[in-house]
C-alpha cells in the first residue's frame, strides 16, 4: 500500500508538464531565499557604507550586487525584499482564498436569501476599480506599511474567487453523490468539507496562486509609487528608491536589475506553477489527458491507437541508438505477448 | 458471404508502470457482409478493447502489439485487396471512420451534445462525411429519423427532451448517417428496459436487412445474443474461448466458460433449476499464466490445462468441422466436449441444490 502511494506520487511528478516542474523549482528557490535570505545576507539592508569607493559601486567581492547611491548593499536589500514581498503575497493569498471559499460555498450551498445577499456583495466588490481605490485608501490611512497593505489587498481581492467557487459549488451541489450524502444523513458541514471542497481543490489552488500573483504585482506597484512604509525593504520599496535616486539615468544597472528580475521571475514561477495544478488536483483530468510514450514516440489521446510494429520501424537510426540507452528500452523490447507466442 | 472485417491475431495491451495489461491476446474474428456477430463476456474480458483496438480508437496507454485488421468494404478496396486498418495513417483512418465503420457508443445517452438540437448533430455527421447540398443534407437527416421511427417534428428537439429509447434511436440514426458497411454496437441497449430494448433491436435487425451493413454487437448479455446474432464469439481474459453460430452455442456449448455463462440466466421453459453462475472472478491480466486463463474457475480443470494451446480448434463432432469456409464451431478447450460440459454442469448443480 505505502509503496503504491509513493509510486503514484512519483507518477504525478513524472506526468507534470515541464513548465510546471520549472515553476516548482523556481518558486521553491524564492521560498528558500525568503526563508534563509535574511539570515545569510552580508549587511543590514539599511546599513550605509560611507567609504568613498562604496557609493554607487559596481558589483565586487565586497558587495556582490554592488551598492546604492547611499552605499547600501543591493544583495541584502533584494534578499530582505524577497522575504517581505513573498510574506505579504502569501498572506494575502491565504486570507483571500479563505474569504472567497467561505463566501462562495456558503452562498451556493445555502441558497435563497443567503445567496442573494452574498452574491450582491460579491458583485458590488467586483465592480469597484481596484487600483484607484487601493491608492486612495492607502493614501488616506493614518498608517502605512505591510499590515495595511495586506488588509486592503485582501479586502479588494476576494470577489473573483468567490464568484468562481460559487458557480462551481452550484453545479456540484446538484450531483447525485451530494444527494446520496444528504440522504444518508450527513451533516451540512461534513458534506461541504468532504464532498464539495475536494471537488474544487484545483480551482481553489489556482485561485490561490493567481491571488498571490495579484498581490505581488499590486504591492510592488503600490510601494513603487511610495504608498507604503518606504523605510522597510520590500522589493517595491527597493524599486521606489531606484526611481527616487535616478539609478536608471546614472546607468546603475546592478541596482535595479536584481529586484526587477526577482519580481518578474516570481511572477513567472507562479504562472508556470498554475499550469500544473489541474494535473495534481483532478485525478480524472490526469488520466484523460495523459499521453503515453511507446517505443520512443509520444502518443496523445487524440492520436489513433498506436501499432507497436509501426512505431518501432519508424524510429530513425540515431533515435534508436539513443533510445537503447534509456531505461524504457528494456521494457519496450519485449512487446506484450511475445513470451506467450 | 465475403468477409468485410477480418481481425487476425490481434493483440492489444495497456502500458502501465507495473507492466503491460494484456487486454486482448491473439484474437481472430471475421465479420461477413450483412452478418451480426455477437461478442460477449464478463466485464473486463476485453470485448470493447477488441472492437475499439481494431478501429484504432483506444487512448493511451493502449498499444496494438500485433496482428492485422483487414477491411474489405467495396468503396475502399474497389474489388482489390482488403486494406489493413493497422497500417493506416490518421488521414486514411479519418476517411474510414463513420463512412465505413460506424459506432454506437456504450454510453450513447451521454454521447449526444446537450446544447445542440438533434437536427444539428445529425447534420454534422452527414456533412462531415457526405458531399451533399444543404437542402439534400437536411432531407437526409429527416429520412434518417424516419428510418429509426422518430417523427420528424422531433428534429428541433434537444437531447434532454427525448426519452432514453429515443436518444438511443438518434444515436443509431447517427451511426447510419454515412451508409457504413460495418456498425459496431457497444452495449447499445444496456441502459434501457427490456421492452424498449426489444423494440430497438428488432428495428436494428430490420435496418440491417434493408441497408445491408454488418453488425458487431458487444454485450455481456448472452441471452440477448442468442436471439439476435448469427454468430457468437465468447471472450474471457482477452482471449476468444468459443465461436460458433448462435444455434451451436445454445445447443452444443463446448467450452466450460460458455456453459457457465449459459447457466447464469434462467431458461424460459423446462424444469426449474438453481442458477449455477461462475464462481470466482477474472484473472489479473498483468501476469498471465501460460495455458488456459479459465483454469481457476473451471469445473473441468486438469493438470494438462497449464500448457494448453489456446488457439481455436473445431469442436469434435460439430457440423462442418474442418471444412474451410463453412461457419464452424470452434473452441479453445481441447479436452471438454459439449456432452462433458453439459454433464459437468448438471453434476455441479446437483451439489448446489
Amino acid at each position: 500500500m505505502a509503496s503504491s502511494v509513493v509510486a503514484s506520487t512519483a507518477n504525478i511528478w513524472r506526468n507534470l508538464p515541464v513548465k510546471a516542474k520549472v515553476g516548482v523549482f523556481l518558486f521553491g528557490f524564492f521560498v528558500l531565499a525568503a526563508i534563509i535570505g535574511p539570515m545569510v545576507e552580508p549587511y543590514d539592508p539599511g546599513f550605509q557604507n560611507t567609504a568613498a569607493n562604496a557609493l554607487s559601486a559596481h558589483p565586487s567581492a565586497q558587495h556582490l550586487f554592488g551598492t546604492t547611491q547611499l552605499g547600501q548593499d543591493v544583495l541584502s536589500q533584494v534578499l530582505t525584499g524577497i522575504r517581505l514581498t513573498l510574506e505579504l503575497a502569501l498572506l494575502v493569498g491565504v486570507i483571500v482564498t479563505v474569504i472567497s471559499v467561505l463566501v462562495g460555498v456558503t452562498a451556493a450551498f445555502l441558497g435563497g436569501i443567503w445567496d442573494d445577499v452574498l452574491s450582491l456583495l460579491t458583485n458590488v466588490f467586483l465592480v469597484i476599480p481596484a487600483l484607484p481605490v487601493l491608492i486612495v485608501l492607502l493614501g488616506y490611512l493614518p498608517q502605512q506599511g505591510q499590515t495595511p497593505t495586506i488588509l486592503v489587498l485582501s479586502l479588494l481581492g476576494w470577489p473573483w474567487g468567490a464568484r468562481v467557487i460559487r458557480v462551481q459549488t452550484l453545479t456540484i451541489r446538484n450531483r447525485d453523490f451530494i444527494a446520496a450524502s444528504r440522504e444518508s444523513g450527513e451533516k451540512t458541514w461534513r458534506i461541504i468539507i468532504f464532498d464539495i471542497i475536494p471537488n474544487e481543490i484545483s480551482l481553489i489552488a489556482a485561485s490561490f496562486v493567481n491571488t498571490v500573483l495579484y498581490a505581488i504585482g499590486a504591492s510592488v506597484a503600490l510601494a513603487f509609487i511610495g504608498l507604503t512604509d518606504v523605510n522597510s525593504w520590500s522589493l517595491g520599496t527597493v524599486l521606489y528608491w531606484v526611481q527616487q535616486d535616478d539609478a536608471v539615468q546614472s546607468n546603475a544597472w546592478w541596482w535595479f536589475v536584481p529586484p526587477g528580475l526577482a519580481v518578474a521571475l516570481m511572477g513567472v514561477s507562479l504562472v508556470l506553477l498554475n499550469s500544473g495544478i489541474d494535473e495534481i488536483g483532478n485525478p480524472r483530468l490526469r488520466a484523460s489527458r495523459a499521453s503515453a510514450k511507446v517505443a520512443g514516440h509520444r502518443i496523445w489521446p487524440t492520436d489513433p491507437t498506436p501499432v507497436y510494429a509501426q512505431l518501432a520501424a519508424e524510429r530513425s537510426r540515431l533515435g534508436s541508438f539513443l533510445h537503447s540507452f534509456s531505461r524504457s528500452s528494456l521494457y519496450d523490447e519485449t512487446p506484450a505477448g511475445s513470451e506467450l507466442r | 458471404m465475403s468477409p468485410i472485417l477480418e481481425i487476425r491475431d490481434l493483440s492489444v495491451a495497456y502500458r502501465t508502470p507495473d507492466g503491460d495489461v494484456r487486454a486482448v491476446e491473439q484474437v481472430n474474428l471475421t465479420l461477413n457482409a450483412g452478418e451480426v456477430v455477437g461478442l460477449c463476456g464478463e466485464s473486463g474480458s476485453g470485448k470493447s478493447t477488441l472492437a475499439y483496438g481494431a478501429t484504432r480508437l483506444l487512448r493511451p496507454p493502449a498499444v496494438v502489439t500485433g496482428g492485422s485488421v483487414l477491411y474489405g468494404g467495396r468503396r475502399i478496396t474497389q474489388g482489390g485487396d482488403p486494406a489493413d486498418l493497422l497500417a493506416m495513417d490518421q488521414r486514411e483512418l479519418r476517411a474510414m471512420r463513420w463512412r465505413e465503420v460506424a459506432i454506437v457508443f456504450q454510453s450513447a445517452m451521454n454521447a449526444l451534445n446537450p446544447v445542440l438540437r438533434i437536427q444539428d448533430q445529425l447534420l454534422d455527421a452527414v456533412q462531415a462525411h457526405l458531399k451533399l447540398s444543404r437542402h439534400d443534407a437536411r432531407e437526409k437527416v429527416a429520412s434518417l429519423l424516419d428510418l429509426v421511427g422518430i417523427p420528424r417534428t422531433r428534429l428541433r428537439s434537444y437531447p434532454h427532451e427525448l426519452s432514453g429509447g429515443m436518444r438511443q434511436r438518434v444515436m443509431i440514426a447517427m451511426a447510419l448517417a454515412a451508409d457504413p458497411e460495418v456498425v459496431i454496437m457497444d452495449e447499445p441497449t444496456t441502459a434501457l428496459d427490456v421492452v424498449v430494448q426489444r423494440d430497438i433491436l428488432s428495428q436494428v435487425v430490420e435496418l440491417k436487412e434493408t441497408l445491408g451493413f454488418a453488425i458487431m454487437f458487444i454485450t455481456h448479455d448472452l441471452s440477448l445474443l442468442l436471439e439476435l446474432a448469427d454468430r457468437i464469439a465468447v471472450m474471457y481474459a482477452g482471449r476468444l474461448m468459443e465461436t460458433g453460430s448462435s444455434r451451436d452455442i445454445m445447443r452444443d456449448a463446448a467450452h466450460p466458460y460458455t456453459m457457465g455463462l449459459l447457466n447464469s440466466f434462467p431458461a424460459l421453459h423446462g424444469p426449474r433449476r438453481t442458477l449455477a453462475g461462475i464462481p470466482g472472478s477474472p484473472p489479473d491480466l498483468r501476469n498471465p499464466k501460460p495455458g488456459c486463463p479459465f483454469v481457476p474457475r473451471c469445473p473441468h480443470a486438469r493438470p494438462a490445462c497449464a500448457e494448453v494451446d489456446m488457439s481455436l480448434a473445431p469442436v469434435s463432432g460439430s457440423a462442418g468441422a474442418g471444412v474451410p469456409g463453412v461457419v464452424s464451431h470452434l473452441t479453445a478447450c481441447p479436452f471438454v466436449t459439449p456432452q462433458m460440459s453439459q454433464e459437468g454442469q448438471a453434476s455441479q448443480e446437483g451439489v448446489l441444490s
